[in-house]
């Protein structure tokens, strides 16, 4: 089979199902138990460190 | 040590550039190279001067580098006035065409100064808009100063030398006529530099960020640049006719050559002028508004549906080509999906005014960024309807397409990045406040009845036209000709062009106002920027 046929056969199986399945994670994962909690602190990251940097024993890790 | 390989690079390149200049085969590459010697010679004697001096080092990380995107903000507002004058001027040449002086034939007609008004809006103003304000987010959200020290300042003056040689090149026909890819072969080469620097910046900084967690403007802002290069590097292909001359021939050809010329086309409207500015809303709406993201959840399914989608869209724009019907139909259904990930984002930028609802009244920055999210809706509801091959084959070629992009571009660019600036001004200089927010709400209605104005006449004159293209006789002959549709399109093309000079006085009140702000405006008190709490 040329280049092209075998690219263009597995472009519509596999990576469709791959691209597919990939995107279904990501959304069930964004719904995820406990979820709400982690992103609610997440979006009030650009209330937080206006001025300066944060100090290094102040990391959040 | 660092400066004499410096000294012994910048000499190089000066010494290359003068054997350019003078073996140069076209005027374009001469006056490239007579810059690039000067600038390089110019920065040697700087940096000789500066070589074996004692090195003064001040720890500067418990600092964020702001000066670069004060430098950001100020070539933004120019370069925006100078795009949209030039847009102007062109929008006068096609409605007075004695505007196409003779004795400027060849340098500033129509067909010269187009590309220079689409690059000097899109990637002068909108990329210097988006390389400052993707400096300040990223830091902001990082909690962290930027990475690379003084590669940032090479990032911002690396860029603004790509617009001077972009813009030069096309008025004296450097050009590979690729749309919004136009800029010849060393002048890419030279962005691919400069983009790489530009990543490892921002990366660098997200690395070593002090937040857990990425905030999702720094995603979309990502997207952008990661895209950009690869759009950039596959559709720039092409060789050199000689190391001496501008011209070069691209190494695609036929509707591959299209296809990959509009998937670069349509993600530069979908990753520079959608993901990046997303980047803007998701950080300065909720900024300005006081409030977080409405849905953070949604935010981040917005993000990888819009980059899952967009990419596969460019086809649309070769409906009824040589291009085969199932690629333009993958194109077509591809573009309409994408009205959900684009209306998802839009919900959740005016959503995060709920509850806040009044500050619409009292405060004309917001209501800028809200009218600009707007617009996104409205453009992103116009344009996968366009791409439906059969409104197409009424809408390609028209008048009705330049309408479309003008309510994206003037409406959710424009609008977004002057909402930012006005932001970003009071911080950046340390003022409390604007100088006249009066002048804002000037600005805001200026803007918005050009923008009004000039996609109203847009609709008119391009359905019109499209309409008057297809007329045919009861025996089947064309009804107009050619010259027929340019005649009856004059007065729209007058009231388009009033539509810019609206936009225009609107864009030079507000540098007026940022520069008074700078100027005038009260100082913000030390002590209070230390007591208000973070939220």
């Amino acid at each position: 089979m040329e280049e092209y046929t075998i690219l263009r056969q597995f472009a519509d199986s596999w990576m469709l199902l791959l691209l597919f399945v990939f995107f279904i994670g990501i959304v069930v994962w964004v719904f995820r138990p406990g979820a709400s909690k982690e992103y609610k602190d997440t979006a009030n990251i650009p209330f937080r460190h206006e001025d300066k940097p944060a100090e290094p024993e102040e990391a959040r890790k | 040590m660092s400066n004499y390989i410096k000294l012994i690079v910048l000499g190089l390149i000066a010494i290359f550039a003068a054997i350019g200049t003078n073996y140069a085969r076209d005027l374009a590459y001469q006056v490239h190279a007579i810059l690039v010697m000067l600038i390089a010679g110019g920065l040697f004697i700087w940096t000789l001067r500066n070589t074996d001096e004692p090195d003064i080092l001040v720890d500067r990380s418990a600092e964020y580098m702001d000066d670069v995107i004060r430098y950001g903000v100020i070539a933004t507002a120019f370069w925006g006035v100078v795009g949209f004058i030039a847009g102007t001027f062109i929008a006068f040449q096609l409605a007075f065409p004695v505007l196409n002086f003779e004795w400027a034939q060849g340098y500033l007609n129509f067909g010269r100064l187009r590309p220079l008004h689409t690059s000097a809006v899109i990637f002068a103003f909108g990329g210097n808009a988006l390389i400052a304000t993707s400096f300040y987010v990223v830091q902001r959200t990082s909690a962290a100063r930027l990475w690379g020290g003084n590669l940032a300042w090479f990032v911002f003056w690396g860029y603004q030398l790509f617009i001077v040689l972009a813009a030069t090149g096309y008025v004296l026909g450097g050009t590979q006529s690729k749309e919004y890819a136009e800029p010849e072969w060393y002048v890419d080469l030279w962005l691919t530099i400069v983009w790489v620097a530009y990543l490892a910046v921002f990366l660098g900084t997200i690395v070593k960020r002090k937040e857990p967690h990425i905030y999702v403007a720094n995603w979309f802002y990502l997207a952008f640049i990661v895209t950009v290069a690869m759009l950039h590097l596959v559709n720039n292909m092409t060789i050199p006719v000689s190391i001496w001359g501008s011209k070069s021939v691209i190494v695609w050809s036929g509707v591959q050559d299209a296809m990959i010329q509009w998937w670069y086309g349509h993600n530069a409207v979908g990753f520079f002028l959608t993901a990046g500015f997303l980047g803007m809303m998701y950080y300065f709406i909720p900024k300005q508004a006081e409030r977080p993201v409405f849905s953070y959840k949604l935010s981040i399914i917005h993000f990888w549906a819009l980059i899952f989608l967009y990419i596969w869209a460019g086809p649309h724009h070769l409906h009824y080509t040589a291009l085969p019907d199932w690629a333009s139909t993958l194109g077509m259904v591809f573009s309409i999906i994408l009205w959900m990930p684009s209306w998802g984002g839009m919900i959740n930028g005016l959503m995060t005014l709920s509850g806040a609802w009044d500050k619409l009244r009292t405060d004309p920055v917001i209501r800028m960024m809200v009218i600009s999210v707007g617009f996104y809706g409205m453009s992103t509801f116009e344009g996968p309807m366009m791409s439906i091959r059969a409104v197409n084959s009424l809408s390609h070629y028209t008048d009705w397409t330049i309408g479309h992009v003008h309510s994206g571009a003037l409406g959710w660019n424009g609008m977004i990045t002057f909402g930012a600036l006005y932001f970003l001004v009071p911080v950046l200089w340390k003022r409390d406040r604007l100088y006249s927010l009066q002048m804002v709400s000037w600005h805001f209605w200026l803007a918005t009845i050009g923008i009004v104005l000039y996609a109203a006449s847009m609709w008119v004159t391009g359905i019109m036209e499209g309409l008057m293209w297809r007329e045919v006789d009861a025996n089947g002959f064309l009804v107009n000709s050619f010259a027929d549709t340019v005649a009856a399109k004059f007065p729209m093309y007058v009231v388009r062009a009033l539509g810019g000079v609206l936009y225009v006085a609107g864009g030079v009140i507000m540098c007026y106002n940022l520069w008074m702000t700078v100027r005038k405006a009260p100082a913000k008190e030390a002590s209070l920027s230390v007591a208000v709490p973070a939220e």
